[in-house]
């Protein structure tokens, strides 16, 4: 701590409990008012897009599970589609539609852990227990499907890693159940709450000018006022076909931010109560010899299934030269994979849009002007994930 | 929309452009990098396009491909009209001697930190930037790591060891 004439600089993180990972902000006060911040980022920053570009595509899509690590399955998505898009595969009904059922539980997944953490800075500790101990029922359904609680690798290129478990209507329909009566504890313990509504309302503004002009996506943007969401804008994976809100705040306050999430949580349980209601049957992976892996059950009895497999696990499959981007509305915004190709089998770049990165470069305009106490809600209410703030 | 960005590019920018490219329906206009910002400033004043949003700036070295006669460097800029519910691309190409293109900041505020990432990891210089500094490497880290002749077999800052001082093990 240094002090100068009028202004004192603080120090906040990279350690610090409400920084949501290894986040570090210099702020420099006046008394108890913020006149800078100033983010300091890297301390997680492990070069995957540089990783991404020494491996084959379907061994570099384990490393997107690695950025974003509470939304693993939307990660998954966005670079499978992404490839898919540069190759033009078609994908089979039942994966589209069991992707968006999973893509709505990770974004569920996401928000719970945002709301028991921004919460828990707050002061209102067993919200986090509340909301832990409903994304249990989420992560033993990852377990069920991929294998793994967290780093999935679940949706893989054309299509998913395996057929979906026996008893994954009956999970769905469980995790429905468990997390409607959920929100009814989260509602009543911070909607009405006098606290709660003290401590976020008016607090890390953003008008809808602002948000725009500093690319805000997802919840942040929406906050603020203005309507548009990827799943609506430009669906993909068949969200077309689903019946769902996208809701919108007025102030573009932390408090709206809140209530966004909270009604968001209850729009994905409608569109997996669609998805599992109207699931079709079909093959769990796309059938293009040569480029989409074929079923294991084939590998083992069908010697061009073997071949098929050993020579894409090892040499894997040329890509044509050219670039695609493909957006996908993840729980904290727009996640965007950017893949070049350059005519090998090896990416030539893979650039992630990372909507943590970009939302937070909005917290020196939330907090600056601002009380010192509204820091920790300004950075909780962006909902930032470090793996994917720093890649 | 397509047409009427076509038209936008015809009627105000002909000579600036040098390619229009459609692969797998992302469109995208690769156009001389001194021109940039005026583009991007009559894109944000034309009220029928509605171009308000900047998604993304990357960048891509195309270096010892048979891409890096038009240029070593090629930046990117990921442009969405929320409207419309349009996105297509600029790119520009740059030399690899001296890349340099102008800062979209004054235009866009999220500008800032996607080139100071861009400038961090490639190495590409953003004119009239207000702090074009490192972002996401190590303040010791020399070089632009994710430039295709980025050694990689060279530990920086060290930690372990690297390939010309072995540890005692292999000595």
């Amino acid at each position: 701590m240094s002090n100068t004439a009028k202004t004192v600089t603080l120090n906040m993180g990279p350690q610090h409990p409400s920084t949501h990972g290894v986040l570090r902000v210099i702020l420099e006060l006046d008394g108890e008012t913020v006149v800078k911040a100033e983010p300091v980022l890297g301390y997680l920053h492990t070069g995957i897009e540089k990783t991404m570009e020494s491996k084959l595509y379907y061994k570099a899509l384990p490393c997107t599970d690695r950025m974003d690590y509470l939304a693993p399955m939307s990660n998954n998505l966005g670079f499978s589609l992404a490839v898919e898009k540069l190759m033009e595969i078609d994908i089979p009904e039942k994966v589209q539609w069991v992707r968006v059922c999973l893509a709505e539980l990770t974004r569920i997944n996401s928000h719970l852990v945002w709301l028991g953490t921004h919460a828990l800075d707050l002061g209102a500790m067993s919200m986090l227990l509340y909301a832990f101990r409903d994304r249990e029922s989420i992560v033993e359904m990852y377990e069920a499907c991929g294998g793994q609680r967290m780093m999935t690798t679940y949706i893989r290129i054309g299509g998913l890693a395996q057929d979906i478990p026996k008893d994954f209507e009956k999970g769905i329909r469980n995790i429905i159940k468990v997390i409607n009566n959920g929100l009814n504890d989260y509602e009543t313990l911070l909607t009405n709450n006098e606290i709660f509504i003290n401590r976020t309302k008016g607090v890390g503004v953003l008008t809808a000018e602002e948000a725009i002009s500093l690319s805000l996506s997802g919840p942040m943007l929406r906050g603020s006022g203005v309507k548009h969401d990827l799943r609506k804008a430009n669906p993909y994976t068949g969200y077309e076909n689903f019946d769902f809100e996208v809701p919108v705040g007025q102030n573009g306050d932390a408090y709206d931010r809140y209530t966004i999430r909270v009604e968001e949580i209850r729009q994905s349980l409608k569109i997996m109560q669609q998805a599992i209601d109207g699931m079709p049957e079909g093959p769990y992976r796309a059938h293009v010899p040569g480029i989409v892996l074929p079923p294991k059950e084939d590998v083992l009895y069908k010697m061009e299934s073997m071949i098929f497999h050993f020579k894409l696990i090892t040499e894997g499959f040329k890509t044509p030269v050219g670039s695609v981007y493909q957006g996908i509305e993840s729980g904290k915004g727009e996640i965007g994979f950017f893949i070049s190709g350059d005519g090998t089998n090896k990416p030539h770049r893979v650039r992630v849009r990372t909507p943590s990165f970009i939302n937070l470069a909005a917290l020196p305009k939330m907090c600056e002007g601002n009380m010192f106490s509204d820091v920790v809600c300004a950075i909780g209410s962006i909902d930032i994930v470090l793996g994917e703030v720093d890649r | 929309m397509e047409d009427k960005l076509r038209e936008f590019f015809n009627n105000n920018f002909k000579d600036a452009v040098i390619k229009e490219d459609k692969f797998r329906g992302d469109v995208s206009y690769y156009i001389k990098p001194e021109s940039l910002f005026a583009i991007c400033e009559a894109l944000l004043a034309d009220s029928s396009l509605d171009v308000k949003f900047l998604s993304d700036i990357t960048s891509l070295d195309w270096l010892n491909h048979e891409e890096e006669k038009n240029g070593r460097f090629e930046v990117v800029y990921n442009l969405y009209s929320i409207s419309n519910r349009y996105r297509f691309f600029l790119k520009v190409r740059l030399d690899g001697e001296n890349p340099n293109v102008k800062s979209l900041v004054d235009l866009w505020d999220g500008a800032d930190w996607m080139e100071r990432e861009v400038f961090d990891m490639m190495g590409i210089i953003f004119e009239g930037h207000p702090n074009l500094t490192k972002i996401l490497t190590a303040d010791e880290l020399d070089g632009h790591p994710l430039r295709k002749d980025f050694t990689l077999t060279w530990e920086q800052p060290k930690f372990t060891w690297n390939l010309d001082d072995p540890p005692e093990v292999i000595k």
